[in-house]
């Protein structure tokens, strides 16, 4: 994203001081959203599609906020009103969004790299939201800006992401993130969940929760995506939340209770008892409301070719 | 058609590089007909002067691993555009492999390749027929049958759909030894490979691509050496792309089982890395663009002759095919027309390889695995022969580019490359069918 990069595929193409721009400038929306008035014009007369073509709720709609609260035209695109059913492929549908006359696709797409050749195919902004098992790098953002916004800071702050890494997106993009910050990462699941390779990344591993309950500043619980778990990876759901589930009595028996975070939809009593869930629950709606300043953040960049919030401050 | 049978065309002035015999002196060649009237230096003739200085004269180019895709897929290749690809990449001989719709796994299909190449006159069209019926792992196909046809189809691979039975493999074997035919296997144990889109590694991780492991090829290798060396039976593995796949190659060829093995330009040229941050389709196939450590196994093996074969597993792919979400794209990669520019810049330049024992890994050793001779097909540039070799300059430099293709799809891994060493004439029985970018369509 340096210098003229219009895209935002993966938090790799950020560099430690863009992704501290991006938190700083999501600080400033985020005053524009405890407002009466919670808009500016920032992004007036740009439009920006949305193309969801895998279920969400929150991120479709933490995004479309987003914009509108930019000023932005934003348009809509999700898979089952779509002529994707009519088996139009994503070059045609894309080629035809950017006729369209699109500034921004902001995408979501269950295969890995898709916005990656989106990129290809249009000429405008192409925004991650989420590609199959591969990155969700405003996720990331978010959790960053929570973590610093609620443990003061993120140099050598340590993170523990617990559960099914291997097909985590968010796991990945929050890795990349972490590292590049300066945070510690240590990684907690069973082996069955690890990926080929995950010690390349510059992580920490473990198969103890409690050895990582020990540890950590920040407890990050991946949801456990059984759609996505294809074949023997672990016996049971009752047999994960019995080794990898924050229960009652592990809760209870912490010392020093670690900030939870959580990407959403919980699975309450798979990952998390459902009364745990209950008490971290501010933190975790702490995300979701940090997720419209932290998209304002990214869509303002990438529109308005301004990394400096200072500029956005002046024009208020 | 004038009568050919006196004809001749003088191919002047080349480095004559026969197998067996390896490079010789500059000489000429005299083709009279179809077949090689005279080898020498300063002959004469009042025919068709092809001039062959600073190039090389090899024998032409066989080819073990084409996918043709006639019938059934022609949107992709045919017969007629397959085989021009096939000369205009050096090769005289394109063996194809069973996948088609229908599939090759009976006399009735394997004589219509095999005549529809004969039609097209430029290239030989040699089908592999299928191990089994409909290619589904469970009934031997009719092999007898595909042998005595008019095609004489003696090698036998169910290719992608590896026959995960080992009791049909053995039997399959054991049956094909009887003919005196051969078992062309593509490992993978698709129990481990299964959803898989590339290598796993750090680089599959990265990427969030689900992984092939190595092992799934490994573990196919390992049980079908095994089976091999149970049945006494002939065995060649089809694109070896792991270290571990090549060692064990390695050690069966040394307790003398019947095993031979072949690799794909794509994987000793690319490795798995490719793929980062770019997704490209044309980086997709099966088994995967593997480790450097595994190319650099590949590269070994090549050298010390476990791997007796350059193939090419050309599979060509429409551009609509391609064009999608990874997870959505075919495998496969087309390969004909820049084999001999991998060879020559990957495999020779290197060091890997002399020049000589380069081309005999794609002229003699495949021609001998598939018993090329009962085709009178010789690959020893002598006086006689039918006329089957192929004029390159291995000096010359050039840049893929998708409209140099002459096969009808355009899914290269190496668009925008600048390879070494290029053909410049290909003669198929005693005709010239190919010259500086022109194919010349036979009888």
């Amino acid at each position: 994203m340096a210098g003229e990069a219009k895209n935002l595929i993966s938090i790799a193409d950020l560099s430690k001081d863009e992704i501290s721009g991006i938190l700083s400038l999501a600080s400033s929306f985020a005053e524009v959203l405890r407002r009466p008035v919670k808009k500016v014009p920032a992004l007036r007369g740009k439009t920006i599609v949305n193309l969801f073509l895998e279920p969400s709720t929150r991120t479709r709609m933490s995004f479309e906020l987003a914009a509108k609260r930019l000023s932005a035209d934003v348009v809509n695109f999700s898979s089952g009103t779509s002529s994707i059913v009519k088996g139009e492929s994503l070059k045609d549908t894309a080629k035809t969004i950017f006729s369209m006359g699109a500034d921004a696709v902001v995408v979501r797409h269950q295969s890995s790299g898709a916005p990656q050749m989106l990129t290809k195919w249009v000429d405008c902004s192409v925004i991650n939201a989420g590609d199959g098992m591969h990155e969700h790098p405003t996720q990331a953002l978010l959790d960053l800006y929570v973590m610093r916004e609620r443990m003061g800071g993120l140099e050598g702050l340590k993170v523990a992401i617990v559960g099914d890494i291997e097909h985590s997106r968010v796991a990945r993009s929050n890795i990349l993130a972490l590292n590049k910050v300066g945070s510690k990462v240590l990684l907690c699941a069973p082996r069955t969940l690890l990926p080929a390779g995950i010690e390349e990344f510059g992580v920490e591993t473990t198969v103890s929760l409690d050895e990582a309950l020990g540890w950590c500043d920040v407890l990050y619980l991946l949801r456990v995506q059984a759609e996505r778990i294809e074949g023997p990876r672990f016996p049971s759901l009752e047999e994960y939340h019995e080794n990898y589930g924050l229960s009652e009595k592990r809760w209870d028996k912490l010392e020093k209770k670690p900030l939870v975070m959580h990407p959403g939809p919980m699975n309450r009593g798979v990952e998390i008892a459902s009364s745990v869930a209950d008490e971290v629950e501010p933190s975790i709606a702490g995300q979701v409301a940090a997720g419209v300043a932290v998209r304002m953040a990214v869509l303002y960049k990438l529109l308005s070719g301004s990394v400096s919030s200072e500029r956005f401050e002046r024009e208020q | 058609m004038k009568d050919v049978k006196d004809e001749e065309i003088l191919v002047k002035g080349g480095r004559l590089l026969g197998c067996p015999g390896g490079l010789r002196a500059e000489g000429d060649i005299l083709i009279r007909g179809e077949r090689i009237a005279g080898v020498g230096r300063g002959i004469s003739s009042r025919g068709r002067v092809i001039d062959a200085r600073d190039c090389l004269v090899a024998p032409g180019f066989v080819e073990m691993h084409a996918h043709l895709r006639e019938p059934g897929f022609e949107y992709k290749e045919d017969i007629e555009s397959g085989s021009e690809a096939a000369c205009a990449g050096g090769y005289t001989a394109v063996f194809c492999m069973p996948n088609t719709d229908p599939p090759i796994d009976n006399q009735a299909v394997a004589q219509y390749v095999f005549a529809r190449g004969k039609e097209v006159g430029l290239s030989m069209v040699l089908p592999h027929g299928a191990i089994t019926v409909g290619t589904d792992g469970k009934n031997l196909a009719p092999m007898s049958e595909m042998a005595r046809c008019g095609a004489n189809v003696t090698c036998f691979s169910d290719d992608g759909n590896s026959v995960s039975d080992s009791e049909v493999m053995l039997r399959a074997m054991e049956y094909a030894a009887t003919l005196g035919g051969l078992i062309i296997s593509h490992c993978e144990d698709k129990s481990l490979s299964r959803g898989g889109q590339m290598n796993e590694s750090y680089f599959s991780t990265s990427l969030g691509l689900e992984g092939i492991p190595p092992e799934a090829e490994e573990i196919s290798v390992f049980r079908d050496i095994c089976l091999a060396e149970k049945a006494s039976a002939r065995l060649h593995i089809a694109h070896v792309s792991t270290a571990a796949s090549v060692e064990l190659v390695r050690e069966a060829k040394k307790r003398g089982v019947l095993v031979s093995a072949e690799v794909t330009p794509h994987h000793f040229s690319l490795t798995d890395s490719a793929l980062l941050t770019s997704y490209d389709t044309n980086l997709k196939v099966n088994p995967p663009l593997r480790s450097a450590q595994d190319v650099k196994a590949v590269l070994e093996g090549l050298a010390d002759g476990t791997i007796d074969v350059i193939a090419t597993d050309h599979a060509p792919h429409a551009p609509h095919e391609k064009e999608v979400e990874f997870e959505k794209a075919p495998f496969g990669v087309i390969g004909l027309e820049t084999s001999l520019g991998l060879v020559v810049t990957k495999l020779v330049d290197s060091g890997i390889l002399s020049l000589e024992e380069a081309i005999a890994k794609l002229t003699i050793s495949p021609a001998r695995i598939t018993g090329m001779e009962r085709w009178g097909y010789s690959t020893t540039l002598a006086e006689g022969d039918i006329a089957n070799f192929v004029v390159f300059n291995a000096d010359e430099k050039w840049t893929v580019k998708p409209e140099g293709f002459r096969s009808r799809s355009k899914n290269s891994p190496f668009l925008g490359w600048e390879l070494k060493g290029r053909v410049q004439s290909t003669i198929f029985e005693g005709r010239v069918v190919f010259e500086r970018g022109e194919v010349f369509p036979g009888a």
